[in-house]
Protein backbone atom coordinates (compact mmCIF):
# COMPACT_ATOMS: atom_id res chain seq x y z
CA UNK A 1 0.00 0.00 0.00
CA UNK A 2 1.29 3.13 -1.14
CA UNK A 3 1.52 5.81 1.44
CA UNK A 4 2.09 8.72 -0.62
CA UNK A 5 0.12 8.80 -3.91
CA UNK A 6 0.36 11.36 -6.68
CA UNK A 7 -1.89 11.52 -9.56
CA UNK A 8 -1.29 13.95 -12.41
CA UNK A 9 0.56 16.60 -10.88
CA UNK A 10 0.98 19.66 -12.79
CA UNK A 11 2.14 22.63 -10.75
CA UNK A 12 3.03 26.05 -12.90
CA UNK A 13 4.88 28.89 -12.06
CA UNK A 14 3.96 31.85 -13.57
CA UNK A 15 5.20 30.58 -17.80
CA UNK A 16 6.60 28.01 -16.82
CA UNK A 17 5.80 24.24 -16.23
CA UNK A 18 7.65 22.73 -13.24
CA UNK A 19 5.75 19.23 -12.92
CA UNK A 20 4.55 18.37 -16.32
CA UNK A 21 1.50 15.98 -15.22
CA UNK A 22 2.97 12.79 -13.67
CA UNK A 23 1.52 10.02 -11.35
CA UNK A 24 3.96 8.19 -8.86
CA UNK A 25 3.38 6.30 -5.77
CA UNK A 26 5.65 6.20 -2.59
CA UNK A 27 5.76 2.76 -0.47
CA UNK A 28 6.12 3.06 3.69
CA UNK A 29 9.25 1.00 4.97
CA UNK A 30 11.90 1.97 2.60
CA UNK A 31 14.24 4.62 1.49
CA UNK A 32 12.88 6.45 -1.61
CA UNK A 33 16.00 8.81 -2.68
CA UNK A 34 14.54 11.98 -4.90
CA UNK A 35 17.17 13.14 -7.39
CA UNK A 36 18.04 14.72 -10.27
CA UNK A 37 19.67 17.99 -11.67
CA UNK A 38 18.55 21.46 -9.33
CA UNK A 39 15.45 22.92 -10.68
CA UNK A 40 14.18 19.54 -11.78
CA UNK A 41 11.00 20.19 -10.09
CA UNK A 42 12.49 18.31 -6.41
CA UNK A 43 11.28 20.72 -4.25
CA UNK A 44 8.26 21.49 -5.90
CA UNK A 45 7.01 18.17 -5.67
CA UNK A 46 7.78 17.85 -1.64
CA UNK A 47 5.72 20.52 -1.12
CA UNK A 48 2.80 19.37 -2.65
CA UNK A 49 3.06 16.34 -0.94
CA UNK A 50 3.15 18.38 2.54
CA UNK A 51 0.72 20.80 1.14
CA UNK A 52 2.09 23.99 0.77
CA UNK A 53 2.09 24.02 -2.76
CA UNK A 54 -0.54 25.47 -4.76
CA UNK A 55 -1.24 22.92 -7.72
CA UNK A 56 -2.41 23.49 -10.76
CA UNK A 57 -4.38 20.35 -11.45
CA UNK A 58 -3.66 16.32 -10.27
CA UNK A 59 -4.15 14.93 -6.88
CA UNK A 60 -1.81 14.08 -3.75
CA UNK A 61 -2.99 11.65 -1.12
CA UNK A 62 -0.71 11.47 1.75
CA UNK A 63 -2.28 7.99 3.79
CA UNK A 64 -5.18 8.08 2.15
CA UNK A 65 -5.92 11.96 3.17
CA UNK A 66 -5.46 14.50 0.52
CA UNK A 67 -2.25 16.33 1.30
CA UNK A 68 -2.10 19.44 3.32
CA UNK A 69 -5.07 18.22 5.57
CA UNK A 70 -5.40 19.12 9.56
CA UNK A 71 -5.33 15.68 10.03
CA UNK A 72 -1.80 15.26 8.49
CA UNK A 73 -0.01 17.69 10.14
CA UNK A 74 0.82 15.77 13.02
CA UNK A 75 2.05 12.69 10.78
CA UNK A 76 3.91 14.68 7.81
CA UNK A 77 7.81 16.06 9.28
CA UNK A 78 9.13 18.48 6.34
CA UNK A 79 12.39 19.79 6.16
CA UNK A 80 13.04 22.93 3.55
CA UNK A 81 16.10 23.01 1.96
CA UNK A 82 16.96 26.57 3.53
CA UNK A 83 16.59 25.70 7.43
CA UNK A 84 13.49 26.88 9.16
CA UNK A 85 14.32 28.13 12.34
CA UNK A 86 14.63 31.33 14.47
CA UNK A 87 17.67 32.09 14.36
CA UNK A 88 17.20 34.75 17.71
CA UNK A 89 16.07 31.41 20.11
CA UNK A 90 18.52 28.74 21.45
CA UNK A 91 18.49 25.25 19.39
CA UNK A 92 16.03 24.04 22.93
CA UNK A 93 14.34 27.18 22.96
CA UNK A 94 13.21 26.06 19.12
CA UNK A 95 12.28 22.94 19.57
CA UNK A 96 10.57 23.96 22.82
CA UNK A 97 8.54 26.17 20.74
CA UNK A 98 7.75 23.50 17.27
CA UNK A 99 7.03 20.78 20.46
CA UNK A 100 4.39 22.92 21.81
CA UNK A 101 2.63 23.59 18.53
CA UNK A 102 3.15 20.19 17.53
CA UNK A 103 1.46 19.17 21.10
CA UNK A 104 4.67 16.52 21.24
CA UNK A 105 5.89 15.96 25.05
CA UNK A 106 8.92 18.22 26.17
CA UNK A 107 10.29 14.54 26.72
CA UNK A 108 11.30 14.01 23.53
CA UNK A 109 13.54 17.42 23.55
CA UNK A 110 16.59 15.86 24.67
CA UNK A 111 16.52 12.84 22.63
CA UNK A 112 16.32 14.90 19.47
CA UNK A 113 18.57 17.01 20.56
CA UNK A 114 20.75 14.00 20.69
CA UNK A 115 19.51 12.61 17.57
CA UNK A 116 20.64 15.48 15.27
CA UNK A 117 23.89 15.28 17.87
CA UNK A 118 23.68 19.27 19.12
CA UNK A 119 24.19 18.15 22.33
CA UNK A 120 26.96 20.75 22.95
CA UNK A 121 25.51 23.31 20.89
CA UNK A 122 21.75 23.22 22.64
CA UNK A 123 22.17 26.41 24.72
CA UNK A 124 23.36 28.19 21.79
CA UNK A 125 21.23 30.93 19.67
CA UNK A 126 20.56 29.79 16.41
CA UNK A 127 22.17 32.22 14.54
CA UNK A 128 25.25 31.54 16.08
CA UNK A 129 25.35 27.91 14.80
CA UNK A 130 27.69 26.75 11.34
CA UNK A 131 25.10 25.88 8.37
CA UNK A 132 25.53 22.19 8.95
CA UNK A 133 24.60 22.95 12.76
CA UNK A 134 21.53 25.33 11.73
CA UNK A 135 20.43 22.33 9.31
CA UNK A 136 19.95 19.90 12.17
CA UNK A 137 18.16 22.00 14.22
CA UNK A 138 16.08 22.52 11.47
CA UNK A 139 15.54 18.63 10.90
CA UNK A 140 15.49 17.38 14.57
CA UNK A 141 11.87 19.88 14.56
CA UNK A 142 10.83 17.42 11.53
CA UNK A 143 11.58 14.53 13.40
CA UNK A 144 9.96 16.03 17.18
CA UNK A 145 6.99 14.52 16.40
CA UNK A 146 8.12 11.41 14.77
CA UNK A 147 5.77 11.61 12.31
CA UNK A 148 5.43 7.84 10.23
CA UNK A 149 5.62 10.34 7.11
CA UNK A 150 8.92 11.92 6.07
CA UNK A 151 9.75 14.44 3.90
CA UNK A 152 13.61 15.65 3.64
CA UNK A 153 14.94 18.27 1.33
CA UNK A 154 18.95 17.63 0.96
CA UNK A 155 19.24 16.99 4.65
CA UNK A 156 23.21 16.65 4.40
CA UNK A 157 23.70 19.61 2.32
CA UNK A 158 27.20 21.20 3.71
CA UNK A 159 27.41 18.22 6.36
CA UNK A 160 30.93 16.19 7.07
CA UNK A 161 31.25 13.11 5.56
CA UNK A 162 30.98 11.34 9.39
CA UNK A 163 27.62 13.25 9.67
CA UNK A 164 26.27 12.42 6.77
CA UNK A 165 26.82 8.79 6.94
CA UNK A 166 25.10 8.85 10.85
CA UNK A 167 22.07 10.83 9.14
CA UNK A 168 22.03 8.72 6.51
CA UNK A 169 22.08 5.56 9.22
CA UNK A 170 19.72 7.42 10.86
CA UNK A 171 16.96 7.49 7.89
CA UNK A 172 17.64 4.06 7.08
CA UNK A 173 16.40 2.98 10.34
CA UNK A 174 13.68 5.49 10.64
CA UNK A 175 12.74 3.54 7.22
CA UNK A 176 13.28 0.32 8.51
CA UNK A 177 10.52 0.78 11.32
CA UNK A 178 7.89 1.29 8.47
CA UNK A 179 7.82 5.34 8.22
CA UNK A 180 7.81 6.85 4.86
CA UNK A 181 10.94 8.31 4.13
CA UNK A 182 11.35 10.33 1.26
CA UNK A 183 15.09 12.04 0.92
CA UNK A 184 15.75 14.59 -1.92
CA UNK A 185 19.88 14.93 -3.03
CA UNK A 186 21.54 15.88 -6.16
CA UNK A 187 24.89 13.73 -5.08
CA UNK A 188 24.86 10.24 -6.66
CA UNK A 189 26.85 8.44 -4.10
CA UNK A 190 23.82 9.53 -1.64
CA UNK A 191 21.06 7.86 -3.93
CA UNK A 192 23.03 4.65 -3.98
CA UNK A 193 22.31 4.06 -0.23
CA UNK A 194 18.03 4.40 -1.10
CA UNK A 195 16.03 1.12 -1.46
CA UNK A 196 14.17 3.20 -4.65
CA UNK A 197 14.69 6.51 -6.94
CA UNK A 198 12.93 8.86 -8.40
CA UNK A 199 14.60 10.94 -11.05
CA UNK A 200 12.95 14.24 -12.09
CA UNK A 201 14.21 16.23 -14.19
CA UNK A 202 12.58 19.34 -16.12
CA UNK A 203 8.97 18.42 -14.52
CA UNK A 204 9.10 14.95 -15.61
CA UNK A 205 9.90 11.41 -14.38
CA UNK A 206 12.74 9.53 -16.06
CA UNK A 207 12.79 6.66 -13.40
CA UNK A 208 10.88 5.14 -10.53
CA UNK A 209 12.28 2.07 -9.44
CA UNK A 210 15.17 0.41 -7.44
CA UNK A 211 18.54 0.42 -8.02
CA UNK A 212 18.91 -3.01 -9.55
CA UNK A 213 15.90 -2.57 -12.01
CA UNK A 214 17.77 1.05 -13.51
CA UNK A 215 21.01 -0.32 -13.39
CA UNK A 216 19.69 -3.37 -15.60
CA UNK A 217 17.54 -1.13 -17.69
CA UNK A 218 20.51 1.43 -18.73
CA UNK A 219 23.11 -1.28 -19.12
CA UNK A 220 25.37 0.65 -16.30
CA UNK A 221 27.07 0.08 -13.23
CA UNK A 222 26.48 2.76 -10.87
CA UNK A 223 23.86 5.11 -10.80
CA UNK A 224 25.62 8.17 -11.91
CA UNK A 225 26.00 6.73 -14.97
CA UNK A 226 22.73 5.50 -15.18
CA UNK A 227 21.15 8.98 -15.10
CA UNK A 228 23.98 10.15 -17.65
CA UNK A 229 22.19 7.66 -19.93
CA UNK A 230 18.65 8.48 -19.14
CA UNK A 231 19.04 12.59 -19.40
CA UNK A 232 21.15 11.79 -22.22
CA UNK A 233 18.05 9.53 -23.82
CA UNK A 234 15.59 11.87 -23.32
CA UNK A 235 17.34 14.88 -24.40
CA UNK A 236 18.20 13.00 -28.06
CA UNK B 1 -4.86 28.01 23.68
CA UNK B 2 -1.37 26.05 24.44
CA UNK B 3 -0.18 27.44 20.80
CA UNK B 4 -1.69 31.08 21.12
CA UNK B 5 0.34 31.60 24.31
CA UNK B 6 3.49 29.14 23.09
CA UNK B 7 3.22 31.48 20.17
CA UNK B 8 3.10 34.67 22.79
CA UNK B 9 6.20 33.57 24.73
CA UNK B 10 8.25 32.75 21.45
CA UNK B 11 7.74 35.90 19.86
CA UNK B 12 8.64 37.75 23.63
CA UNK B 13 12.06 35.14 24.28
CA UNK B 14 13.06 36.47 21.19
CA UNK B 15 12.96 40.09 22.11
CA UNK B 16 14.29 39.02 25.03
CA UNK B 17 17.95 38.12 23.62
CA UNK B 18 17.78 41.03 21.60
CA UNK B 19 18.91 43.57 24.86
CA UNK B 20 19.35 46.76 22.63
CA UNK B 21 16.00 46.63 20.93
CA UNK B 22 14.29 45.74 24.65
CA UNK B 23 16.21 48.91 25.72
CA UNK B 24 15.23 50.93 22.63
CA UNK B 25 11.39 49.60 22.93
CA UNK B 26 11.23 50.58 26.50
CA UNK B 27 13.13 54.11 26.74
CA UNK B 28 12.58 56.17 23.43
CA UNK B 29 9.34 56.49 24.76
CA UNK B 30 10.55 58.50 27.71
CA UNK B 31 13.07 60.28 26.43
CA UNK B 32 11.32 61.64 23.97
CA UNK B 33 8.37 62.27 26.70
CA UNK B 34 10.96 64.29 28.24
CA UNK B 35 12.20 65.87 25.14
CA UNK B 36 8.73 67.13 24.64
CA UNK B 37 8.01 68.65 28.07
CA UNK B 38 11.16 70.36 27.38
CA UNK B 39 10.04 71.84 24.39
CA UNK B 40 6.59 72.83 24.99
CA UNK B 41 5.23 75.25 27.41
CA UNK B 42 3.09 73.28 30.15
CA UNK B 43 -0.06 73.59 28.70
CA UNK B 44 1.00 72.89 25.46
CA UNK B 45 2.60 70.03 26.72
CA UNK B 46 -0.19 68.60 28.82
CA UNK B 47 -2.12 68.52 25.56
CA UNK B 48 0.55 66.92 23.13
CA UNK B 49 2.39 64.59 25.74
CA UNK B 50 -0.95 62.64 26.40
CA UNK B 51 -1.35 62.46 22.84
CA UNK B 52 2.16 61.56 22.08
CA UNK B 53 1.59 58.60 24.75
CA UNK B 54 -1.17 56.75 22.43
CA UNK B 55 1.16 57.21 19.49
CA UNK B 56 4.56 55.84 20.22
CA UNK B 57 3.32 52.43 20.71
CA UNK B 58 1.17 52.51 17.55
CA UNK B 59 4.51 53.00 15.91
CA UNK B 60 7.18 50.73 17.71
CA UNK B 61 4.62 48.37 17.24
CA UNK B 62 3.65 48.59 14.12
CA UNK B 63 7.66 48.40 13.12
CA UNK B 64 8.59 45.71 15.24
CA UNK B 65 5.98 43.65 14.11
CA UNK B 66 6.06 44.21 10.28
CA UNK B 67 9.94 43.35 10.65
CA UNK B 68 9.33 39.98 12.67
CA UNK B 69 6.11 38.73 10.98
CA UNK B 70 8.63 39.90 7.80
CA UNK B 71 11.28 37.84 9.01
CA UNK B 72 8.68 34.70 9.59
CA UNK B 73 7.37 35.09 5.79
CA UNK B 74 10.89 35.16 4.39
CA UNK B 75 12.57 32.33 6.41
CA UNK B 76 10.30 29.80 6.02
CA UNK B 77 8.80 29.36 9.38
CA UNK B 78 5.63 30.97 8.71
CA UNK B 79 5.37 28.10 6.34
CA UNK B 80 6.28 25.39 8.30
CA UNK B 81 4.15 26.47 10.78
CA UNK B 82 1.45 26.39 8.73
CA UNK B 83 2.17 23.12 7.68
CA UNK B 84 1.61 21.77 11.41
CA UNK B 85 -1.41 22.07 13.09
CA UNK B 86 -1.15 25.31 14.25
CA UNK B 87 -4.05 27.74 13.45
CA UNK B 88 -4.42 31.14 12.15
CA UNK B 89 -5.60 32.15 14.86
CA UNK B 90 -3.18 30.90 16.90
CA UNK B 91 -0.05 32.47 15.41
CA UNK B 92 -1.86 36.48 15.08
CA UNK B 93 -3.16 36.33 18.75
CA UNK B 94 -0.17 35.00 19.63
CA UNK B 95 1.58 37.77 17.85
CA UNK B 96 -0.83 40.12 19.46
CA UNK B 97 -0.44 38.61 23.09
CA UNK B 98 2.88 39.22 22.76
CA UNK B 99 2.90 42.79 22.23
CA UNK B 100 -0.14 43.59 24.91
CA UNK B 101 2.80 42.32 27.50
CA UNK B 102 5.51 44.35 25.98
CA UNK B 103 3.22 47.34 25.29
CA UNK B 104 1.99 47.50 28.72
CA UNK B 105 5.59 47.72 30.28
CA UNK B 106 6.01 50.23 27.83
CA UNK B 107 3.50 52.49 28.85
CA UNK B 108 3.20 52.17 32.25
CA UNK B 109 6.36 52.95 32.27
CA UNK B 110 5.85 56.01 29.88
CA UNK B 111 2.69 57.29 31.86
CA UNK B 112 4.65 57.11 34.87
CA UNK B 113 7.36 59.07 34.02
CA UNK B 114 5.03 61.61 32.37
CA UNK B 115 3.00 61.92 35.21
CA UNK B 116 5.38 61.24 38.19
CA UNK B 117 8.53 63.43 37.03
CA UNK B 118 7.32 65.49 34.20
CA UNK B 119 3.56 66.49 35.84
CA UNK B 120 1.59 65.62 32.90
CA UNK B 121 -1.78 66.48 33.95
CA UNK B 122 -5.23 65.30 32.68
CA UNK B 123 -8.55 65.11 33.93
CA UNK B 124 -9.24 61.49 33.17
CA UNK B 125 -8.09 58.27 35.00
CA UNK B 126 -4.42 57.57 34.64
CA UNK B 127 -4.92 53.29 34.33
CA UNK B 128 -7.05 55.27 30.68
CA UNK B 129 -4.19 56.50 29.53
CA UNK B 130 -2.45 52.96 30.04
CA UNK B 131 -5.39 51.49 28.51
CA UNK B 132 -5.12 53.86 25.56
CA UNK B 133 -2.01 53.11 24.80
CA UNK B 134 -2.49 49.35 24.83
CA UNK B 135 -5.18 49.74 22.50
CA UNK B 136 -3.33 51.34 20.41
CA UNK B 137 -0.29 48.99 20.17
CA UNK B 138 -2.80 46.41 19.16
CA UNK B 139 -3.58 48.43 16.37
CA UNK B 140 -0.01 48.85 15.16
CA UNK B 141 0.78 45.19 16.05
CA UNK B 142 -2.50 44.14 13.66
CA UNK B 143 -1.86 47.12 11.16
CA UNK B 144 2.17 45.67 10.65
CA UNK B 145 1.23 42.13 10.26
CA UNK B 146 -1.22 42.52 7.97
CA UNK B 147 0.85 45.00 5.95
CA UNK B 148 3.94 42.81 6.12
CA UNK B 149 2.38 40.56 3.39
CA UNK B 150 2.79 43.66 0.70
CA UNK B 151 6.86 43.63 1.47
CA UNK B 152 9.10 41.45 0.10
CA UNK B 153 12.20 42.91 1.27
CA UNK B 154 12.88 44.92 5.08
CA UNK B 155 13.38 47.88 3.11
CA UNK B 156 9.81 47.94 1.88
CA UNK B 157 8.58 47.44 4.90
CA UNK B 158 10.35 50.19 6.84
CA UNK B 159 9.00 52.57 4.27
CA UNK B 160 5.10 51.80 5.15
CA UNK B 161 6.02 53.66 8.05
CA UNK B 162 6.06 57.32 6.13
CA UNK B 163 3.58 55.71 4.14
CA UNK B 164 0.95 54.51 6.33
CA UNK B 165 1.64 55.90 9.70
CA UNK B 166 3.16 59.71 9.30
CA UNK B 167 -0.07 60.84 6.93
CA UNK B 168 -2.39 59.71 9.96
CA UNK B 169 -0.17 61.88 12.26
CA UNK B 170 -0.91 64.93 10.39
CA UNK B 171 -4.33 64.14 10.16
CA UNK B 172 -5.19 62.68 13.65
CA UNK B 173 -5.93 65.98 15.38
CA UNK B 174 -2.50 66.08 16.44
CA UNK B 175 -1.02 68.91 14.31
CA UNK B 176 -4.90 70.52 13.76
CA UNK B 177 -7.93 69.96 15.42
CA UNK B 178 -9.48 67.18 13.44
CA UNK B 179 -12.99 70.12 12.70
CA UNK B 180 -10.75 72.41 11.32
CA UNK B 181 -9.71 70.42 8.59
CA UNK B 182 -11.03 71.15 5.21
CA UNK B 183 -13.65 69.29 3.75
CA UNK B 184 -11.69 66.61 1.86
CA UNK B 185 -9.28 66.12 4.30
CA UNK B 186 -11.96 65.50 7.60
CA UNK B 187 -13.55 62.69 6.06
CA UNK B 188 -10.42 61.27 5.52
CA UNK B 189 -9.32 61.52 9.01
CA UNK B 190 -12.40 60.09 10.09
CA UNK B 191 -11.75 56.68 8.33
CA UNK B 192 -8.20 56.42 9.97
CA UNK B 193 -7.30 54.64 13.34
CA UNK B 194 -5.15 56.91 14.67
CA UNK B 195 -7.75 59.84 14.36
CA UNK B 196 -10.15 58.06 17.11
CA UNK B 197 -7.16 57.07 19.39
CA UNK B 198 -6.24 61.21 19.70
CA UNK B 199 -9.94 61.53 20.20
CA UNK B 200 -9.80 58.69 23.00
CA UNK B 201 -7.00 60.67 24.64
CA UNK B 202 -8.42 64.28 24.29
CA UNK B 203 -11.24 62.51 25.67
CA UNK B 204 -8.81 61.57 29.22
CA UNK B 205 -7.64 64.96 29.28
CA UNK B 206 -10.75 66.89 29.41
CA UNK B 207 -13.03 64.61 31.40
CA UNK B 208 -12.40 63.44 34.57
CA UNK B 209 -15.32 60.99 34.08
CA UNK B 210 -15.44 59.30 30.32
CA UNK B 211 -18.64 60.46 28.23
CA UNK B 212 -19.99 57.76 26.07
CA UNK B 213 -18.87 59.94 23.00
CA UNK B 214 -15.49 58.86 23.96
CA UNK B 215 -15.87 54.70 24.94
CA UNK B 216 -17.82 54.83 21.40
CA UNK B 217 -14.12 55.94 20.24
CA UNK B 218 -12.30 53.43 22.20
CA UNK B 219 -14.91 51.27 20.90
CA UNK B 220 -13.95 51.85 16.87
CA UNK B 221 -10.33 51.43 18.18
CA UNK B 222 -10.94 47.99 18.66
CA UNK B 223 -13.04 47.91 15.77
CA UNK B 224 -9.97 48.50 13.89
CA UNK B 225 -8.30 46.00 15.62
CA UNK B 226 -10.46 43.42 14.92
CA UNK B 227 -10.58 44.49 11.52
CA UNK B 228 -6.90 44.02 10.45
CA UNK B 229 -6.70 41.06 12.57
CA UNK B 230 -9.50 39.74 9.74
CA UNK B 231 -7.08 41.27 7.07
CA UNK B 232 -3.95 39.57 8.57
CA UNK B 233 -5.46 36.61 8.86
CA UNK B 234 -6.65 36.39 5.22
CA UNK B 235 -2.40 37.20 4.47
CA UNK B 236 -1.73 33.68 5.75
CA UNK B 237 -1.81 31.00 2.83
CA UNK B 238 -1.10 27.53 3.60
CA UNK B 239 -0.41 26.98 0.43
CA UNK B 240 1.56 29.18 -2.05
CA UNK B 241 3.36 29.40 -5.24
Amino acid sequence: MASISVRDLTVERGPNVVLAGFSVDIEPGRLTGLVGPSGGGKTTLMRSIVGVQRIVSGEVTVLGEPAGSMSLRHKVGYLTQSPSVYGDLTVRENLEYFAQVLGVDATRIPLVIDTVELNHRASARVSSLSGGERSRCSLGIALLGQPPVLVLDEPTVGLDPVLRRDLWALFRRLADAGNTVLVSSHVMDEAERCDHLLLLRDGRLLADEGIPSLLARTHTTNVEQAFLALIDGAAA
Amino acid sequence: MNRTIGTATRVLKQLRHDHRTMDLLMMVPVLLMALISWIFPKPVFDHIGLAMLGIFPFITMFLVTSISTLRERQSGTLERLLSMPLRKFDFIIGYQLAFAVLSLVQSVLAVGVAVWLLDLQFSGPKWMAILVAMSVAQLGTALGLALSALAQTEFQAVQFLPAVIIPQLFLCGLAIPRDQLNDVLRPISDVLPLSYAVDVLNGVSDEPTLSSQTWEKFGVIWAFVVGFIVIGSLTLKRRSI
